[in-house]
């Protein structure tokens, strides 16, 4: 019997190559230009496979290795369409699309040739009522109108599958940024690792295929996949919280005050002892929660599950980053030192899939009204 | 060497759990279901050892020991399966888990063999009673300070000294102490690990009483109390790292069970705050979620940080004590939130009794087995390699 909290040898090998991949290559710092040599190595190693299956040119892997990838890349902070690409967009696909749109889109997904977003409900939610673009039936194909005023796309997503009302109900829609009428405007955000885009739909006239979802599955389909996503953006914080507690450690041992390293005051101990405790129960929520992702079929029992790893690290990294500014003195609060690129990263990841009071009150929900 | 770790399905493992307990717990036993926990260590002490001896007979006791010591060599994910049967059927607190769960582990690792035929089958078939004595007045998280003395007298060695916060000490057989061995010695050096007899005229507990209002621990006087040579554990003079190892055992797997009973209790906390209407309350219903979410990630803590722990503790298990004492401590706080001001009557009922007692009892759980503060050194220190 296996204890599915430790890790393979397969799968430490595999945490290792990344980590030791990304503290080469990886920077948060680097410049805009090279975002695109990153990607093309990540791709080369097969990371945006993972997850597909093996007949559309993917590794098969599962949401443990997923997780152990983006936890890495957490730490790194790296600037890279991966999230959007294979945590959300493939993951929708493979939640809620059609088996003609999984065969159309996820062996070029797979292969890191292009990079795709999603388009939810603002926030990413699974929240039919506040889906505003719509889409409406014209001869064999459909047109879309409306707007997106935050999607998670560094200006070179080449598509975007967007959730949109239709006559019948909501629809997964295949978009391409390319098409004529859509506009796509970078904004000025804070966590410069994280770029975002307004899209605009106005007349854009799509074919009758554009519609993507599987009959039946788009409902349980894109709620399973905000829930999954949630799963490994909590994995990604974890890697971020691991980042300022190492960063922390490091600097406080060197920093001497007093005539002594600010490490060894109690103060500054307890607050790093914390951090810790924080971090490592968030790191076993993630963990255990994505070994057990396969089996939790009911889309309930999935999402509490999932808010247990999505409270626990979106939290623990609000609170390393904090005490990561706070314990570096005066420099964390410098544009040069890394503890804010962390903090802007910490808040950024606690608003998307749905902040913690909104996964609490799913816990809740379940506990107390429907029991 | 370990057949169960292969074959034996999680499964079928919690139907036989379950189908020994819906035997055996009846009956006689019957008023013991969800009874005897920390807080409520007064209930039924003399039926809840025969449940152990019950218990022994099933081979439950133990069972998490390697084969060749009487065990099942069950691995964590039975080990937990088997804790949350139990608690889903209402098995009542252990008496017998400090022998069967800090000394036995200790005994295995580090005693004689001698030693190990002489002790262990006591503990596995639920026959001798263990209580634990570290904690002097002088020497709390500064354990190292105690001055309880011991010394070889012929064939036997004898203790002067007192020794406090003793838990079970009135319902115990045998006491393991933690004496100093070498006149003038200080700290960790000159100490020795001593088993003894608890039934003899050098010997007097004295009982204490907790802010709960029970008597669980108590203190422990010994003025010449004597036992065997044969009962030291270790060489003489490296009491403490044997003292150690049965800490860490302390601060690992061995509150297993005890946090299993949490789930039980995390349900009482819904169940009132349902039949109360606290539950609408919206902060209320933030903290029973959070809750839930903490209780959750504290069992993948278990899984994560105490298995495939032989080859020494991990980093990231320093922390496992901390976090699962915390969330207890904040447990009982929500609990007398969600009872209001009806939480401050003494009360027959069952649910509002035992969420008083975890209330209270769980104060508990962040002071001993090493303060919070001297946990949160422990993680700075060791896991994090921070300066003293």
């Amino acid at each position: 019997m296996e204890n599915a909290l430790l890790l393979s040898d397969e799968q430490l090998a595999l945490q290792d190559t990344a980590a030791a991949f990304l503290a080469e290559f990886a920077n948060a710092r680097k410049p805009r230009d090279e975002d695109a040599s990153l990607w093309r190595r990540i791709s080369e190693l097969g990371w945006p496979a993972v997850q597909v299956p093996e007949d559309l040119g993917g590794l098969a892997m599962g949401a443990v290795e997923l997780a152990l990838l983006m936890e890495e890349m957490g730490r790194r902070l790296i600037r890279s369409p991966y999230f959007a690409s294979v945590v959300l967009a493939q993951t929708a696909l493979l939640e809620a699309g059609s088996a003609a749109a999984r065969e159309r889109f996820l062996p070029e997904l797979a292969s890191g040739e292009v990079s795709a977003t999603l388009i939810l409900a603002p926030g990413l939610v699974w929240a039919p009522d506040a889906i505003g673009i719509e889409c409406r039936r014209e001869g064999d194909g459909w047109v879309m109108n409306g707007e997106a005023a935050q999607v998670l796309d560094d200006g070179n997503a080449a598509m975007a599958f967007v959730a949109a009302r239709t006559e019948d109900g909501i629809g997964l829609f295949h978009v391409s940024a390319h098409a004529a009428g859509v506009e796509r405007s970078p904004l000025d955000v804070w966590d410069l690792t994280r770029p975002q885009c307004a899209w605009r739909f106005r007349e854009v006239r799509l074919a009758a295929d554009a519609r993507i979802d599987a009959p039946g599955k788009l409902d349980a389909g894109l709620a399973r996949t905000v829930s999954l996503a949630a799963l490994q953006l909590a994995a990604e914080q974890v890697g971020g919280a691991a980042a300022c507690l190492d960063m922390t450690v490091a600097y406080t041992k060197e920093r001497v005050q007093f005539g002594r390293p600010v490490a060894s005051f109690q103060a500054v101990k307890h607050r790093c002892a914390q951090m810790m405790v924080k971090l490592e129960t968030a790191r076993s929520a993630v963990r255990g929660v994505a070994a057990s992702v396969a089996r939790l079929q009911d889309a309930d029992a999935l999402a509490c599950e999932v808010a247990v790893a999505r409270v626990l690290a979106s939290d623990a990294y609000r609170y390393c980053a904090q005490e990561a500014v706070q314990l570096h003195g005066g420099v964390g609060f410098t544009w040069e030192y890394d503890p804010q690129l962390h903090f802007k990263r910490a808040q950024w990841g606690s608003q998307w899939l749905g902040p913690a009071s909104r996964w609490r009150e799913r816990v809740a929900t379940q506990l107390l009204d429907l029991a | 060497m370990d057949a169960t770790k292969d074959s034996m399905n999680e499964t079928a493992f919690r139907a036989e759990v379950a189908a020994w307990l819906a035997r055996e717990l009846k009956g006689e036993f019957a008023c013991l279901r969800h009874r005897g926990g920390p807080g409520d260590e007064e209930a039924f002490p003399a039926l809840r050892k025969d449940w152990e001896r019950k218990l022994a007979e099933g081979g439950w006791v133990g069972a998490s020991w390697p084969q060749e010591h009487g065990g099942r060599g069950l691995p964590l994910e039975l080990q937990l399966a088997f804790h949350e049967e139990y608690v889903r059927a209402g098995g009542p607190g252990r008496m017998g888990h400090i022998g069967e769960t800090l000394l036995a582990p200790t005994l295995i690792e580090l005693g004689t063999p001698e030693q190990q035929r002489r002790f262990l089958p006591g503990i596995r078939e639920g026959r001798e009673f263990w209580c634990q004595g570290y904690s002097e007045p002088g020497a709390g998280s500064d354990l190292a300070a105690i001055t309880t003395r011991c010394w070889q007298d012929g064939d036997v060695w004898r203790v002067q000294g007192q020794k406090v916060w003793t838990s079970l000490a009135h319902e115990s057989d045998w006491i393991f102490v933690i004496a100093r061995s070498t006149p003038g010695s200080v700290g960790r050096e000159g100490l020795t690990f001593l088993l003894m007899p608890l039934d003899q005229p050098g010997i007097e507990i004295q009982p204490i009483r907790q802010m709960t209002g029970e008597a669980e621990f108590n203190a422990v006087f010994f003025d010449g109390a004597a036992t065997d040579a044969g009962c030291i554990v270790g060489k003489p003079g490296e009491g403490w790292r044997v003292a150690m190892a049965l800490l860490g055992f302390e601060r690992g797997a061995s509150t297993l069970g005890q946090q299993m009973h949490f789930v039980h209790e995390m349900q009482l906390v819904v169940d009132a705050a349902i039949a109360i209407g606290t539950a609408f309350d919206p902060a209320i219903r933030e903290r029973i979620a959070d809750a839930w979410i903490g209780l959750r990630a504290l069992r993948h803590n278990a899984l994560r940080m105490l298995a495939g722990n032989d080859g020494g503790v991990r980093p990231e298990s320093l922390m496992y004590k901390y976090a699962w004492s915390n969330w207890h401590r904040d447990l009982g706080q929500l609990a007398m939130d969600v009872l209001g001001a009806a939480g401050d009557v003494r009360s027959d009922d069952d649910t509002v009794r035992r969420l008083q007692q975890v209330f209270f009892f769980s104060r508990a759980d962040t002071i001993y087995a090493g303060t919070n503060e001297i946990q949160l050194n422990i993680i700075a220190e060791r896991a994090l390699a921070m300066p003293r």
